[in-house]
């Protein structure tokens, strides 16, 4: 396997992104209806059905209402959904079916290019959702400002992380069907136990460990602590998590999808 | 001048060598054909050209620019149309013109003045607005040489441009073909369609199992390995066979086909239909296709 080498990568790495943006903006209207209306459904359902139940928690010494304590998880899964399902079935059908990286390889452009270029994509697509998400949700009132505006650089160095994870799929992956794995043993899981609807202290002692290791923990927890104003030094160690993972991931990425399409 | 330097290209996958050291050079202006049958190496040797595919062995040189050091360079001078359809299927006509322009840095507005030029040369400006999914094979293949002349290349590359093809477009891709090369344009073209090699290719190569056989041009080739003329015959008897064999010439014995290789003239070919029989009997030039199949045999490959 072939590490990419920083220099391969240039600024046509944002062609491919430009592609995959001027398609979505075709059909703008439809894409921007989930991030919108996704999180009103849940506010409503948790907010009304089960928050009756619930009452009040403590996260972080502070007492938080029930949907308070979820709408920042709520964003946060849809930064790692819209990222990672982009980088595995978009950019499947891109480049299996479609033959579109075999169409831009026969450009100046180089599959490392091509590969940064669509987690980038998958990042920003990340960024849209969660951008059009706190907006929702502040003017429901649960978010705190100056904070929750961190949410937006989080989205994208979330979005990159999943964006990566997704295309390591993509790259082992023999055909579409193979991603129910990722999504059923990783992706769904993670949804539910990563602090997400419970605070981890609810979870046995060794299930809580388990969870330090998932990366939406540690997405959650940050963007919890940004848009609630609940501050802790934890925090910069989800960060770091975050970047090193990220930092690590992507090179992975691109050096396992130019060993799957260039043989 | 060489515009392409092909030199000792080899590659394998696992105990399968596709390409077992093939040379050739394509020289400014010219068409040069890269002939052989399905699964005989020629897209594994096109794919090396523009870097899809690494080789094991061997040195490409375009433009006078070694490949390893001047890749982009050298993608940003040649146009290449892939064998399989890679349009983009969620743009229009014209927007998979514009839109493959960016990748090669051109202004917007000479992209959309590039592509109106192509969609008129290719008589697709009546479904510039179309979505790819609509159109047909052969519109479709139209689009894809298109594109690949978006960025003006130096060099054409085409894997079997034609084949899938119905007649009516491969005569008007082939038309094209003839006009680009007559404007100056280098072309390497892959194919096993003989008739498109007759028509286009000034030289060419015929490739077997990763290996070079011939080089030279067409017309000569045919001349000096074939023959001037074929002697077809059909359903041949005892009679017939005994006539030929006291004849001092070339047959191929095909069972229910008999193949008669004459140099030159036609005489052996009146006498057959006079004195043994007529019927059945068909006197047609030599072609590429009788080289061809002298060369990689008559056996089916896939």
């Amino acid at each position: 396997m072939k590490w990419p080498n920083p220099s391969q990568i240039s600024a046509r790495s944002l062609r491919v992104w430009q592609r995959n943006f001027s398609i979505y903006r075709q059909n703008w209207k439809i894409s921007f209806l989930p991030p919108l209306l996704e999180p009103l459904l849940y506010i409503l359902a948790f907010g009304v059905g089960l928050a009756v139940m619930v009452g009040e928690l403590e996260y972080g010494g502070e007492k938080l209402s029930y949907t308070t304590f979820i709408a920042p998880a709520l964003v946060s899964v849809a930064i790692m959904h819209n990222a990672f399902f982009e980088t595995t079935y978009n950019s499947f059908v891109r480049m299996y079916y479609q033959k579109t990286f075999d169409a831009l390889l026969a450009t100046p452009l180089n599959l490392e290019e091509v590969i940064l270029g669509e987690m980038l994509w998958a990042a920003t697509k990340s960024v849209i959702a969660a951008t059009l998400m706190t907006c929702v949700i502040s003017l429901c009132g649960f978010f705190s400002f100056p904070g929750a505006l961190l949410l937006i650089p989080l989205a994208l160095l979330g979005g990159l992380f999943f964006a990566a994870l997704g295309m390591i799929c993509t790259a082992l992956a023999r055909g579409i069907e193979m991603f129910n794995l990722p999504i059923f043993l990783g992706i769904t899981p993670m949804f539910l136990f990563s602090g997400t609807f419970f605070p981890l202290q609810n979870l046995p002692g060794w299930a809580q460990t388990l969870a330090q290791f998932l990366p939406l923990t540690h997405l959650v927890t940050l963007a919890r602590g940004c848009s609630l104003h609940v501050w802790s030094g934890e925090l910069w160690f989800s960060l770091l998590y975050l970047l090193v993972a990220t930092l690590l991931l992507m090179p992975l990425a691109i050096a396992l999808m130019v060993r799957r399409i260039v043989v | 001048m060489a515009i392409l330097k092909v030199e000792s290209l080899r590659k394998k996958y696992g105990s399968l060598t596709a390409v077992d050291g093939i040379s050739f050079r394509v020289q400014t202006g010219e068409c040069f054909g890269l002939l052989g049958p399905n699964g005989a190496g020629k897209t594994t040797a096109i794919r090396m050209l523009y870097g899809y595919t690494l080789r094991d062995a061997g040195q490409l040189e375009m433009f006078g620019l070694d490949i390893d050091k001047s890749l982009r360079e050298i993608k940003r001078r040649i146009g290449i149309c892939q064998q399989e359809d890679s349009l983009d299927p969620d743009l229009t006509v014209r927007d998979n013109l514009v839109g493959y322009a960016r990748y090669f840095a051109i202004p917007r507005q000479e992209a959309e003045r590039r592509a109106d030029e192509l969609l008129g040369f290719f008589a697709l400006q009546s479904r510039a607005k179309d979505k790819i999914m609509v159109l047909s094979g052969g519109l479709k293949r139209r689009l894809m040489l298109a594109r690949a002349l978006v960025n003006q290349p130096e060099l054409l590359i085409l894997d079997e441009p034609t084949t899938g093809l119905d007649p009516q477009s491969r005569q008007l891709l082939w038309q094209k073909l003839a006009e680009l090369k007559k404007q100056g344009l280098t072309i390497l073209l892959t194919t096993h369609y003989m008739e498109e090699a007759e028509r286009l290719c000034d030289r060419l190569v015929i490739v077997d199992h990763g290996r070079i056989l011939i080089e030279g041009k067409p017309a000569a080739l045919v001349q000096e390995r074939v023959g001037h003329t074929v002697i077809e015959v059909a359903d041949p008897d005892q009679t017939l066979r005994d006539f030929l064999a006291r004849e001092s010439c070339r047959v191929e014995d095909l069972g229910s086909r008999l193949l008669v290789y004459l140099d030159e003239g036609d005489e052996l070919f009146l006498k057959l239909t006079r004195e043994v029989r007529a019927e059945g009997c068909m006197l047609r030039p030599a072609g590429l296709e009788d080289l061809f199949l002298k060369l990689t045999g008559r056996e089916l490959r896939e």
